[in-house]
């Protein structure tokens, strides 16, 4: 046994304290013979620390494309020659892609816009949008809308908006090589005043970004200071028309070592599955990754790909006997 | 793929990457569509606004209608 994992088994297994940067590199670092004694003791510690329950979400773009940002990553930047064009959802399609979610057994709909920040009409949307959902739909509301004014935080948690997701994406010294129309700094103010609101804070990123092992620890290090509540992770699906979009996948291997090693870094955090996983790990990684520390997944269809169908997904946590999180317990 | 509109008029175009469809059999094309939603129309090669939801999506071309799946 790798002596990384000797000592995550007592730091993180038995006293819930997550590995530092140094821990979670050794784990990125494990030859391919000792990953699935990693995987499963990330799975020990999420069993011990979360519980065998997996958190279903759906979610759904409101607002796609056009967006004045350069995240080289994402096909919705309206700065390159990307074949997504700009679209609103109406609030009766909004409301039916919730039901539709709660249908599949889901407790949380994230609702999606494509934009640097808020404006007022986006504002106004949501406002009609999440009150004409609770009036309907039993679901918890998530939004994730860009950098907030600490206004929109306060008019966000009025709507009884729950949960806010603000990606980091990838780590603060790689940051800059993804995107420079804002900066690191000014997504983790945006998460501060999310966090300081009571919302729960969401919080992940893309692995195969082009940043170096090192930089994937790094990452992992960041996010467990931060302390999210939930850590999306997402592996690049190398997106058509954006500078990314020549970028090989994550290998399989590497996207499972980081799931594990994510999970022994942030022992209590619901780790969510979400983009990319059905071309990086397919059916058999997908199976192995939630034996191997994750513990939510976003099911159905993504902002602008398409995901396994939900029926896939809670067909194998029924085969894996990990009950989805019922809505009472998250209220 | 449930197509509500199917013109009379040929598919010419790749409807994932808008090149003509008999330049070569595009199959990363198809591959790539499974997970994927159409962009391009394949009467006309617009661009077509596309709205993916949890369960589905539509794409609808000004010109040929809409289509879901």
């Amino acid at each position: 046994m790798p002596e990384i994992l000797d000592q995550a088994r007592t730091r993180v297994l038995e006293n819930g304290v997550g590995l530092d940067e140094a821990g979670v590199l050794a784990v990125l670092n494990l030859p391919d013979e000792h990953l699935p004694a990693a995987l499963q003791l990330a799975h020990e510690v999420r069993m011990r620390w979360c519980g065998p329950e997996v958190e279903v979400e759906g979610i759904v773009s409101l607002k796609t494309g056009g967006c004045p940002e350069d995240c080289h990553f994402c096909s919705q930047s309206g700065l390159f020659t990307s074949p997504v064009r700009s679209v609103w959802l109406d609030i009766p399609a909004l409301v039916e892609a919730a039901k539709q979610t709660a249908a599949t057994g889901a407790t949380e709909f994230c609702i999606v816009a494509a934009v640097r920040g808020p404006d007022a009409r986006l504002m106004k949307q949501m406002r009609e949008g999440v009150a004409a959902i609770k009036a309907e739909v039993d679901i918890q509301v998530a939004a994730s809308l860009g950098m907030l004014t600490q206004e929109q935080v306060d008019e966000l948690v009025e709507m009884g908006v729950h949960r806010y997701n603000h990606n980091l994406e990838t780590c603060r010294s790689y940051f800059p090589n993804v995107v420079t129309t804002h900066s690191w700094e000014e997504r983790w103010e945006t998460l501060t005043m999310v966090r300081e609101s009571g919302m729960e804070v969401c919080c992940g990123g893309i692995l195969g970004l082009g940043e170096s092992v090192e930089q994937r620890a790094e990452f992992a290090a960041q996010l467990a200071e931060l302390d999210p509540h939930e850590v999306p992770l997402n592996f690049l699906n190398p997106r058509p028309g954006t500078p990314l979009g020549d970028r090989p996948v994550v290998e399989g291997k590497d996207a499972l070592r980081a799931i594990a090693a994510f999970r022994l870094a942030m022992p209590r955090t619901i780790l969510r599955y979400a983009g990319g996983r059905e071309l990086t790990l397919g059916d058999l990684g997908t199976r192995d990754g939630l034996l191997g520390g994750i513990n939510a997944v976003i099911v159905g269809n993504y902002l602008t790909t398409l995901g396994r169908s939900a029926t896939d997904d809670l067909k194998l946590l029924d085969e894996l006997k990990m009950p989805v999180k019922a809505l009472s317990a998250t209220l | 793929m449930t197509e509500l509109v199917e013109p009379a008029t040929a598919r010419r175009w790749c409807d994932r990457c808008g090149e003509p469809a008999d330049a070569g059999a595009h199959a990363a094309c198809q591959a790539a569509r499974e997970l994927e939603p159409p962009r391009y129309c394949a009467h006309c090669r617009r661009r077509m606004k596309v709205q993916v939801v949890p369960t589905g999506w539509s794409a609808v071309c000004v010109e040929h209608g809409e289509s879901r799946g």
